[in-house]
């Protein structure tokens, strides 16, 4: 609106904000829809990893008032943590490097597999992959820890019994030597959940003339195809399942809680980053040391996300 | 699909010396499918059983007697078929301070309101983020895309400070509210609306319609797969999650299944008794979630067809 023609002109900066007040009461019904959403999102998800920020400059046991203590927590994650630097930070990397990549790949190959099927059989094979990641913490302990028991009745020792490979039953859960691969391919069974279902989505998509245009330019074989046509084409679900499968990974963590039923596994063979966490969280009560390893994991898995952006990101004119 | 890249692998299999009775059995199936294909199938069952294994086991111990839980060498599948675990589960339970019925009310309750505002909230926000312009939608995008990336677990302590400041410790609210915010919900509904048709929406406009209207009588029934698969998403969270139950709620009467199935199930490495009880229980934590993906299967996939990030 133009002030009327001899009253003094408000100033830019203050028409401007009208401007934008105007604006926003006119859009008053969005705000209105989203607000449900926004107020919880904000008070489960916002402020918390500020207040995690905020905490993990703080030396604070949940009783008392925060003491601020500076970086000092990071210096002591980085100096002192003999566990975090020697157990902690290995694991989870061994661990998210194999599980994350490989999970992400073994998805897209069963997904692409089950889309070459004719239309009226893929939903079995689905249903059968999809199977375990629905599997809660209860069903997964109950069957892996049948399936790896420590005596001879468990199914594992049983088999490799039958067949002369070990001597005696072994303690596949109790024991630091095998605990983590146990927990990789636990975690693996169970990782075609949303992520792989995204994938299934998005191989449907394709444009199949492309199949047919790439043929004329010389496409050869299937492999090919998959890496010229198929992969680019569905590059948006890509990025969303790799956003599921690292969300997935750098979470897991209860997994060797549940299986071993210990909150510190043996000789910390399965100790991830959420474990630390929980550790100094809820058994030590160390809660300001805990959110720096929290803030921590949320720079890392920020991290690895930037690079999967890059990796999948949809060019323009794409 | 894929003609010269099957017919050439056809030829090879082809060649190779099959029984008779097959061959024809085959030959009849190859009309609807390639060789290609067959392989496929047999490859894929194969997986797709040793997928299964563990489940199959699931449900048999669910329903094996003690004595087979034991045998020696131990077996998948069960021969006597009893109802005995449960029996002792519901026993067990009815025996304690809290009735098991309790839990399971307790989880009812929780799993069908958390439903209900999850999709309320995630389609209302989805909606708005799809089809309307205003000032602050880049930066609730990108707070929401952020947040997709990590698990809200991480940061589980100050979670509960602001679950107790707001005095919601012992309620069902602390059950239900850190649900409501569910980026990965309100994303995927954001994905589905956008496929919605502006001009849908612009003709309704022109008739004056309000967002009232255009959001219960437009967007609501045309997104019925997308509020299928945020609905099986949210239950297998709510319904497996024991956080709010050991972290916000002290009593015992206001936990649900799922924390008392777990408490059931810890340390079950050394018990013996517990393994009917548990294997009983693991059945019970699992059947709900697969009714729940057999009735919606083909809709979620549907749904994922749009939910991609750009």
């Amino acid at each position: 609106m133009r002030p009327a023609p001899g009253e003094p002109a408000a100033p830019r900066a203050l028409r401007r904000l009208r401007q934008f007040f105007r604006e926003c009461w006119r859009d008053r019904m969005s705000y209105l829809f989203l607000a449900p959403f926004m107020l919880a999102f904000s008070c489960f998800i916002l402020i918390p990893v500020f207040m995690a920020a905020l905490l993990s400059v703080t030396s604070f046991n949940g009783f008392a008032f925060p003491k601020f203590i500076g970086v000092n927590n990071f210096i002591a994650l980085l100096t002192q943590d003999i566990i975090f630097m020697k157990y902690t930070l290995p694991n989870t990397f061994k661990f998210a490097i194999i599980v994350g990549p490989g999970g992400y790949i073994l998805s897209f190959i069963f997904a692409w597999l089950i889309h070459q099927l004719p239309k009226g059989l893929r939903d079995y094979f689905t249903l059968a992959l999809y199977a375990p990641s629905m599997a809660g913490g209860v069903a997964l302990s109950v069957i892996w820890i049948a399936a790896f028991s420590g005596d001879r009745v468990g199914y594992l020792n049983n088999i490799l019994l039958k067949f002369g490979m070990i001597e005696s039953p072994q303690l596949w859960l109790q024991d630091p030597k095998y605990l983590m691969t146990i927990m990789i391919v636990v975690t693996l069974w169970s990782s075609m959940g949303v992520g792989f279902l995204a994938m299934l989505g998005g191989l449907q998509t394709v444009n199949t003339e492309l199949y047919e245009a790439g043929r004329i330019d010389g496409i050869k074989n299937r492999l090919q195809e998959v890496y010229y046509i198929t992969v680019p084409s569905m590059k948006p679900q890509m990025l969303f399942s790799a956003v599921m499968a690292i969300v997935g990974t750098l979470k897991a963590g209860s997994i060797s809680t549940q299986l071993t039923g210990l909150q510190i596994t043996p000789g910390y063979s399965g100790h991830l980053m959420t474990n630390h966490i929980d550790d100094y969280a809820f058994l030590r009560y160390e809660w300001g040391y805990a959110s720096a390893v929290s803030v921590v994991l949320l720079l890392i898995s920020f991290l690895i996300m930037r690079f999967c952006y890059r990796l999948f990101a949809v060019k323009e004119g794409e | 699909m894929g003609n010269l890249a099957s017919e050439r692998i056809g030829t090879t299999v082809e060649a190779l010396p099959y029984p008779k009775r097959l061959t024809g059995r085959l030959r009849r199936l190859r009309k609807q499918v390639s060789w290609f294909q067959v392989t496929l199938i047999v490859f894929l069952t194969g997986i797709g059983l040793f997928m299964l294994l563990p489940i199959i086991f699931l449900f048999n111990n669910a329903f094996k007697p003690l004595n087979e839980l034991f045998l020696f060498p131990p077996t998948i599948w069960v021969k006597a078929p009893t109802m005995r675990n449960f029996e002792r589960l519901f026993l067990h339970s009815a025996a304690g301070v809290v009735p098991f019925t309790r839990y399971l009310f307790n989880s009812v309750i929780v799993v069908a309101l958390t439903l209900v505002s999850v999709i309320l909230a995630s389609t209302m926000a989805g909606y708005v983020l799809a089809k309307h312009r205003f000032h602050f939608k880049t930066l609730v995008m990108s707070l929401i895309m952020i947040s997709l990336m990590f698990a809200p677990e991480t940061v589980s302590i100050p979670r509960y400070i602001i679950v107790s400041g707001l005095g919601m410790t012992n309620t069902y609210f602390a059950h239900i509210l850190p649900f409501i915010a569910s980026p990965v919900a309100v994303f995927l509904m954001k994905q589905f609306i956008d496929q919605v048709p502006d001009a849908l929406i612009e003709a309704a406009k022109l008739d004056g319609a309000g967002d009232m209207f255009i959001f219960t009588r437009i967007i609501i029934p045309l997104i019925a797969p997308a509020v299928a698969t945020i609905s099986i998403i949210t239950f297998q969270a709510v319904y497996l999650d024991i956080e709010g139950s050991s972290l916000y709620t002290q009593k015992e009467t206001m936990k649900t299944l799922a924390y008392y199935v777990s408490s059931l199930t810890a340390n079950l490495q050394n018990s013996v008794a517990g393994q009917s009880i548990a294997a009983a229980c693991a059945l019970l934590m699992f059947i709900p979630n697969l009714v729940m993906f057999l009735l919606f299967q083909r809709k979620m996939i549907q749904t994922m067809l749009h939910s991609g990030v750009k």
